[in-house]
């Protein structure tokens, strides 16, 4: 899938027809002072979440310069490195015969370490029925050979859907022609293996990543780097520890306590 | 500089229960095969105390990370595929929720058997003395090690803030553990003092507890510079979770003294409550101010 948010509009057609089809009730509407988003974040109950950011100017700009937002329907990467599957100890993520990646909701027991381990935020926890929920990327509609809901709905065809080949070469066309429209920060997100090897729902952003709430590609890291170095120092405290440990409980010459009287010093 | 975008598991008071209670289980054992093995005859007492209370504590780690489950009686599946078709068991190595599944499983058994002997009507020698009873003294305490230590690792194989950009979780989390677990050792044997075990064994026990906080005060300083370089620290130490770590360092205090030949503070009633206190404060502070 690709997201094309040079051309979103913001309308959130892709939010309903995600809720609509995936009867999703949404939470209860909340009063966001700060801009069109009425959706907050993806959660549980929002698989689609379109981002409004922010940019209008604080000076007047002249004709054509101005940029007043950057609109960005966001969703789960489908990450083909994915951090979720990676720590979820049930193994109720798995990998489709579609490249896409699913929690199993009769396998799921409601952990939440796939929420602390996914980098977008795009999992939720839905506390009424215990389980872990985000984009299944309309798994049911692709096994009876029908594009997801979101796509379908998109009105500019910001979401794309079919075979990442076409979806890749799409893109780079894009971004080429936006570039040279001038727009220099026009950029692929996903589009190469820099993003966890590669992502399944990738997007053309008009600004860096760190802009959207997406870590750049230093910052893509995956959960498992951090075995090593957490094993190697409870190694070094074990090994203190112990060493610690024996010092002060270890048997001192004599076979017996000299000392077995209570409130002494030792 | 680290960036984060992810969303909190919301990981609260079950699981800090469960670090806590984890801490404390592991480092009994650990410290009680330490007594049975280095220590003097008269230690023995002692020991089968440290025996007595990992195993009440497994159970108690076994309910509250249960709770916390969104599905409690789905708790097997950490254990066993259910995913149709695929059958057999879970391990991950990479994950530490998955090993530490198996790790308490078997830690269980561990203290189960451990507490069986060190009832006060069990057979002595029972069926776990010599050379046998050696090695399953020493397999639980390593098992031990890591039940008072993956819960910290397991915080920073994530993409949360400050838990995932330092690697001194595990290591505070086993210090910490022991150092709750020896003063509160040295109380329960303080108290069978006066019924006749040897008032050397808790004086022992409080300085194996100086050291410990000792090795505690070198990883949160470790932590602090970890989380320093990655841009973090302010997220650890914002509002009031720097007085939360000012109290977790003022903890340690009378169990350092105790190394300083400054005896009295951890000696007052009061003292090992201090210390493990501290131990559940440090806890509290490292899960929930990332959380937040
Ligand atoms: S975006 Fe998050 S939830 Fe989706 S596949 Fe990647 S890691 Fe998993
Ligand atoms: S909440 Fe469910 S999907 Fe997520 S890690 Fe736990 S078992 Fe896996």
């Amino acid at each position: 899938m690709f997201t094309d948010t040079s051309i979103c509009i913001g309308c959130k057609a892709c939010e309903v027809a995600c809720k609509e089809w995936n009867q999703l009730p949404g939470n209860e509407p909340e009063y966001r002072n700060d801009s069109f988003d009425n959706t907050g974040e993806l959660d549980a109950q929002n698989w689609r979440h379109v981002k409004f950011i922010d940019r209008v100017p604080e000076a007047p700009m002249t004709t054509g310069n101005g940029q007043a937002w950057l609109l960005m329907s966001d969703i789960c990467k489908h990450c083909q490195h994915a951090s979720c599957m990676e720590v979820c100890p049930t193994n109720a993520i798995i990998r489709t015969e579609f490249d896409t990646v699913y929690i199993q909701p009769d396998v799921c027991n409601g952990c939440r370490d796939c929420i602390a381990a996914c980098p977008y935020g795009a999992i939720g926890f839905n506390p009424k029925d215990g389980l872990a929920h985000k984009c299944t990327f309309c798994y049911d509609r692709l096994q009876a050979n029908m594009p997801p809901a979101c796509a379908k709905a998109c009105p500019t065809q910001s979401i794309t859907f079919g075979p990442l080949r076409e979806l890749h070469k799409k893109a780079d066309e894009r971004v080429a022609t936006l570039r040279a429209q001038g727009y220099d920060q026009a950029q692929l997100y996903g589009r190469d293996a820099s993003v966890y090897g590669g992502l399944n729902a990738f997007f053309l952003l008009m600004a860096e990543p760190e802009v959207y709430g997406l870590p750049n590609a230093r910052n893509a890291v995956l959960p498992r780097r951090n075995n090593r170095g957490g094993y190697l120092g409870v190694l070094v405290s074990a090994a203190l520890a112990m060493v610690a440990g024996i010092v002060a409980l270890r048997r001192r010459g004599s076979d017996t306590l000299q000392d077995t009287t209570p409130g002494e010093g030792s | 500089m680290a960036e984060h975008f992810v969303h909190p598991p919301h990981w609260e008071a079950y699981i800090v229960t469960y670090f806590f209670a984890a801490g404390l289980a592991g480092g009994c054992y650990v410290l009680a095969t330490l007594l049975s093995l280095t220590g003097y005859p008269e230690d023995r007492e002692p020991a089968r105390l440290g025996f007595l209370v990992p195993f009440p504590l497994v159970l108690l780690c076994a309910l509250v990370l249960t709770l916390d489950l969104g599905r409690p009686w789905l708790f097997w599946h950490m254990l066993v595929n259910a995913t149709p078709g695929a059958g057999g068991l879970n391990f991950k190595y990479w994950s530490p929720m998955s090993v530490g599944a198996w790790a308490l499983l078997l830690f269980g058994v561990f203290s189960f058997v451990s507490f069986l002997g060190a009832l006060p009507w069990a057979r002595r020698p029972g069926p776990l003395a010599g050379t046998a009873g050696r090695a399953w003294m020493i397999a639980g305490a390593l098992l031990g090690l890591y039940i008072a230590s993956y819960t910290g690792v397991l915080l920073s194989v994530s993409n949360q803030p400050v838990w995932s950009d330092t690697w001194t979780l595990g290591g505070l989390f086993l210090a910490s553990g022991l150092s709750g677990s020896a003063a509160l050792l040295a109380w329960l044997v303080r108290r069978r003092a006066a019924a006749g075990s040897p008032a050397t064994s808790w004086q022992r026990l409080l300085t194996a507890d100086g050291y410990f906080a000792l090795i505690e005060l070198l990883f949160i300083v470790l932590f602090f510079v970890s989380v320093g370089f990655a841009g973090t620290l302010g997220v650890a130490v914002r509002g009031a979770w720097l007085v939360a770590w000012i109290l977790v360092l003022a903890s340690l205090v009378p169990a350092l003294a105790e190394l300083g030949g400054r005896r009295g503070l951890v000696h007052a009633g009061s003292g090992p409550l201090l210390v493990l206190a501290g131990v559940l404060l440090m806890r509290i502070a490292v899960v929930i101010s990332a959380q937040m």
